[in-house]
């Protein structure tokens, strides 16, 4: 049987009933532009979680010092003055599994630059630190390897902290006195924003730990620790290594509780980014049973179409058309509907979440997947509630066929 | 000469309503080629399924029937559907036309099921076309045209495939005695002409005299099968009918 005289009958009988073929159409088109939009509107979202999750670090870790146990009494997470430079370094040195690390000493501190104040966190960190959590120079330099050495009295400071303070004049090579001790401001961070936690991440300022430990609060521990993996796949690898390193230094014994916690952003990550999926899906599936009722509206007409076209049918079969011809007649139509329908629903789907994210500032993405699986989906369609009709039409008799009024 | 149509001994039962019907008893026609044979009888009388029988869209209960010499009584359906495909052409007394369809797409019809190459489609169905006095109407559709010319289509249609044979069904019965007489007399035109043997299925003892032969069937059997003595000749009456004021086209 060829098939291109065929489909030219399908096309020509759908050109006859043109208002008919749109609307049965409308409903695929409903269907697979609301998979689409919805579906775009998800990845969109989830691409925004995974990109904030993604500027808090990559590949991190972050250990933290545990509580301490005074007497039985247990203080709180940070307490301990067990973990101490020297055990990021040996993490550094013997963890195959670590790229980079920096030791992490924290405090609100009061800053004062002429007749200005503000209260911000200091953050006592290594010169890998920007790496590690994604922060990058907007102008003047972090400090380095030298500075953290030598604990010179520098600092880098976020966005907020530069508004606050110097607001108009250039902060890099002023001096700025924190806690009363005179630092000089070599660098401004690029601005992050938000956490997703709705911290204030430009409200920062960075020194040296050995600066913060030595000048600034005079102790001889750290309170946590940065650890970047090597890659995606090795922050677990890089966990356990972390452990075992950290346990066998501060001789913990099997049974007994770490002294110290560690923290694997990618658990994080992983958890939000499941999340969303699954809302996408649950969108997606929404906007499927639309699709389904839009396959229902063809198989709908189609049924009006074979009883009204009987006589047509009659009319094929007597001029030679074998069941088999009209069969594929029909199961063209409700195909080309349903494929008609869906490009057709693409181009609404793709303008309905452009138009959703300009009005409402939602981000979206529309995925190439998306859009080949509602064209799978509207072909599959077409023929499913396709077949019953076409099967109706071909099982005719001609002789009553050709008698029907 | 060897005979184009030949049933022999055919039966046709049916069941309707719990009864049997037998709507053909042990019929046997044979056709030659080249005539034009006119089928009669009262409603019930077994002349449509004999039709529907010759046509191949219905199978014979009993017995034989050679279509150029090919037993075709027992086919399949698809066979069938081949069959009219190719050697048989239909023209009914409702026209059967596709409406919303150009006067060409729907002559194109039957080689679109054949599967001829689209020029060759285009080209015979213009031919056609010709044939029956409608070139430079391709693109009217059917209620673009009058009665008699959507007929006139329908026979460009039913001759597109070169058929072995032309079964008409009531061809003239919705059309004026003067158009009835165009059509009979395109019918005797082709069968002269170009030697296409036509079968007519008619009630009407008028229009059953413009062929060469009368089978005359009641309650399934055949009565009567004669040579038409008084042959009519609707060119020569057309001619002797009074000019019609031309008449303003449908389109």
């Amino acid at each position: 049987m060829r098939l291109i005289p065929i489909i030219k009958i399908a096309l020509r009988a759908l050109a006859r009933n043109k208002a008919r073929s749109i609307l049965t159409a409308l409903g695929i088109i409903i269907g697979v532009s609301s998979v689409i939009a919805m579906v775009s509107l998800g990845q969109g979202a989830q691409q925004q979680v995974q990109a904030q999750i993604a500027s808090m670090g990559t590949n991190m870790l972050i250990v933290t010092s545990g509580s301490q146990r005074v007497g039985g009494m247990r203080g709180g997470v940070g307490t301990s003055t067990t973990l101490i430079p020297e055990d990021i370094a040996a993490i550094e040195r013997e963890a195959p599994a670590v790229a980079a690390t920096s030791p992490g000493v924290n405090a609100a501190v009061p800053l004062v630059f002429g007749n200005q104040n503000w209260t911000t966190r200091a953050e006592g960190v290594s010169e890998a630190y920007p790496a590690i959590r994604n922060w990058t120079i907007a102008s003047g330099a972090f400090f380095t390897a030298a500075d953290v050495r030598t604990a010179a009295r520098v600092v880098v400071i976020g966005k907020t902290v530069a508004d606050q303070v110097f607001a108009g004049t250039d902060p890099v090579g002023q001096t700025l006195r924190v806690r009363n001790l005179p630092f000089r401001v070599i660098g401004v961070l690029a601005p992050k924003g938000q956490s997703q936690f709705g911290q204030d991440q430009d409200d920062t300022l960075m020194m040296p730990y050995t600066t913060a430990m030595k000048k600034l609060l005079s102790i001889t521990h750290i309170t946590s620790a940065y650890i970047s993996a090597t890659s995606a796949d090795a922050t677990f690898e890089a966990q356990s290594q972390v452990e075992a390193l950290l346990r066998q230094r501060h001789n913990i014994r099997p049974g007994m509780e770490d002294d110290f916690s560690i923290r694997n952003l990618t658990d994080i990550a992983d958890t939000a980014a499941q999340t969303t999926a699954v809302m996408t899906l649950l969108l997606g599936s929404i906007a499927g049973v639309s699709l389904i009722v839009g396959g229902i509206g063809i198989m709908n007409i189609m049924l009006v179409s074979v009883t009204e076209r009987t006589r047509e049918i009659g009319i094929r079969m007597a001029v030679g058309a074998r069941a088999a011809h009209v069969r594929m007649q029909f199961l063209i139509e409700s195909i080309v509907l349903g494929v008609a329908g869906g490009v057709a629903g693409i181009v609404a789907g793709i303008g309905l979440s452009l138009l959703l994210s300009r009005v409402f500032g939602w981000p979206q993405a529309v995925s190439l997947m998306s859009v080949l699986v509602a064209v799978a989906f509207s072909i599959a369609v077409g023929a499913f509630f396709g077949y019953y009709p076409a099967r109706k039409a071909a099982s005719l008799d001609p002789i009553e066929a050709l008698r029907y009024e | 000469m060897k005979p184009i149509i030949e049933i022999r001994h055919i039966h046709k039962t049916y069941a309707s309503g719990g009864a049997q019907v037998h709507a053909l008893r042990d019929v046997s026609l044979a056709i030659e080629p080249g005539e034009f044979i006119a089928i009669m009888g009262a409603s019930g009388s077994g002349k449509s399924t004999l039709m529907n029988t010759l046509g191949c869209l219905d199978r014979p209960t009993r017995g034989e029937y050679l279509l150029d010499g090919m037993d075709v009584a027992q086919l399949s359906a698809d066979q069938r559907a081949d069959i009219r495909n190719r050697k048989i052409g239909f023209v009914f007394q409702g026209f059967n036309l596709l409406a919303r369809t150009s006067a060409i797409e729907n002559v194109e019809l039957p080689l679109l099921y054949t599967g001829a190459p689209a020029e060759e489609t285009v080209r015979r169905s213009r031919e056609s076309l010709r044939l029956v006095g409608l070139a430079g109407r391709e693109h009217h559709h059917p209620n673009q045209l009058s009665g008699g010319q959507q007929q006139r289509v329908a026979i460009a249609r039913a001759l597109v495939n070169h058929p072995t044979l032309l079964l008409a069904d009531e061809p003239t019965g919705n059309l004026d005695t003067r158009t009835s007489i165009e059509i009979m007399n395109l019918f005797q035109e082709l069968n002269r002409e170009r030697g296409i043997t036509i079968v007519l299925v008619t009630h009407e003892t008028d229009i059953a005299e413009y062929a060469k032969r009368m089978v005359v069937m009641r309650d399934g059997r055949i009565v009567r099968d004669q040579p038409i003595e008084r042959r009519r000749d609707a060119t020569a009456e057309l001619a002797a009918l009074p000019p019609l004021e031309p008449v303003e086209d449908a389109a």
